[in-house]
């Protein structure tokens, strides 16, 4: 059971950041909306993680993908600031000790926990990533923007791919 | 200290986060060029702020010392204002035109003397042999009108008998159909803004406002506006129209004025020469 999880991730990994890297990232809307899926894997690691390797997974995945953007510890930065809201939600809106589901998916935890979930990671994410890229509060309303119809592409794209995997559990 | 310890262990999220957030951040300032630019600017901007605001304070302190060291300066400047006036800069005005074959150049000068008062006025300019000035040369004022001919010239200056002198004659036309005839001043009245245009032939008739520019068979060059026609048609007793004109000279606030250098003037006195009177 516990090899099996750490399989599905290891794939899950290698494929999100394959679409990532090689298809998402050249794609978008005039340079507003760009969609980052590859936080789906950080958003669908198991309850049960220690945090100290959530936040490495988080950093290491980051990393990943700023070797291939180009941008050295943007994406880091962003995946850490992901990782903490993460940790945050889960304790907030959840019983520590009454969990029973093994991760925090839409087949597991339904459609409205699940989207709230990945609306307030994805928007910190979003939302250091491109202040972190622009580097200054000058343009604020441009980058703001950006940040903002990102965030609503990459969800989009995040729920589609959990209803596609979605699987009918016995609650 | 095991209470600090587990402090921390309990929000272990917490420190974990600023622990790796802090590493984030380094090393996206530290390998992105932009990114650290904007940073080390805005540091700069900081410090040179600062720097900005204690420099107020130490320029106040100084001001004494500046104010004395100014004062100085200013009554050097002056000084040496004072000798420059009197030095002239200007030179020779050429254009090297290998079309056309230049025949004139222009040489500005000041009018460094002038009357306009006597009957025969005489005004004197600082440019002389050395300038390339020669006696009989054309004189006209910056804007438009004629002034006079050169008359003695000495190496740094040069007399020019100016219009107002009875011996001036400049051969000029009427512009609309090029009659010739020739600009006197002084004959019956002495304005200095009134000259007479005299020996028109009988037939042209003249109209108030009539151009007169000079006509180029002197020193002065085609073309050079002189007046304006006010009283046309005067009979004379002989058998010429004389006119009189509105000079666009003004004699009395003269600064400045051209010599007209006449490249072909010797080479045409010289041709001209060799036709003897009555001949």
């Amino acid at each position: 059971m516990n090899s099996r999880i750490i399989i599905v991730n290891i794939i899950r990994w290698v494929l999100l950041l394959f679409v990532q890297i090689f298809l998402l990232k050249n794609m978008g809307f005039y340079d507003l909306s760009t969609p980052f899926v590859y936080v789906l894997f950080l958003l669908l690691l198991p309850f049960g993680i220690p945090n100290i390797l959530l936040y490495t997974l988080a950093f290491a995945t980051g990393l990943t993908l700023d070797a291939f953007y180009d941008t050295m510890g943007v994406h880091a930065t962003a995946c850490v600031v992901l990782a903490f809201v993460r940790i945050s939600f889960i304790s907030i809106s959840l019983n520590r000790d009454a969990i029973d589901d093994p991760e925090p998916s839409l087949s597991y935890m339904g459609f409205q926990w699940f989207s709230l979930y990945a609306f307030l990671c994805v928007l910190a994410h979003h939302l250091v990533l491109f202040f972190l890229e622009t580097f200054r509060l000058t343009e604020i309303g441009y980058t703001l923007m950006r940040c903002g119809l990102s965030c609503i592409f990459t969800l989009l794209i995040i729920l589609l791919v959990e209803f596609i995997f979605y699987k009918r559990t016995s609650r | 200290m095991r209470n600090l310890w587990i402090f921390i262990s309990r929000y272990n999220a917490f420190f974990l986060f600023i622990i790796f957030f802090i590493i984030g951040i380094y090393l996206t300032v530290k390998n992105n060029a932009y990114q650290r630019s904007v940073t080390l600017n805005s540091s700069n901007e900081i410090v040179g702020t600062a720097y900005e605001r204690l420099n107020v304070f130490k320029r106040y302190l100084n001001l004494g010392m500046v104010n004395d060291s100014l004062a100085a300066e200013n009554a050097r400047l002056k000084t040496h204002l004072l000798n420059l006036t009197t030095v002239d800069t200007a030179k020779d005005v050429k254009v090297i035109d290998t079309v056309t074959n230049q025949q004139y150049t222009y040489l500005a000068a000041k009018v460094i003397k002038n009357s306009i008062t006597l009957r025969n006025n005489v005004m004197t300019i600082n440019k002389g042999s050395l300038d390339g000035i020669k006696s009989g040369m054309a004189v006209i004022a910056p804007q438009r009108g004629v002034v006079g001919l050169v008359r003695d010239v000495s190496e740094h200056l040069a007399t020019i008998q100016s219009l107002l002198h009875k011996d001036t004659r400049i051969s000029v036309m009427l512009k609309k159909n090029t009659a010739l005839g020739s600009l006197v001043w002084g004959d019956s009245n002495f304005d200095i803004k009134k000259a007479l245009i005299k020996e028109v032939p009988n037939h042209i008739k003249m109209v108030v406002g009539d151009s007169v520019v000079t006509s180029g068979f002197g020193s002065f060059p085609k073309g050079i506006l002189v007046g304006r026609i006010t009283k046309p048609n005067v009979p004379t007793n002989d058998n010429f129209l004389s006119g009189e004109l509105n000079l666009f000279t003004d004699f009395s606030t003269l600064q400045y004025v051209y010599v007209i250098k006449d490249k072909r003037a010797e080479e045409q006195k010289a041709l001209e020469s060799l036709i003897k009177p009555n001949e």
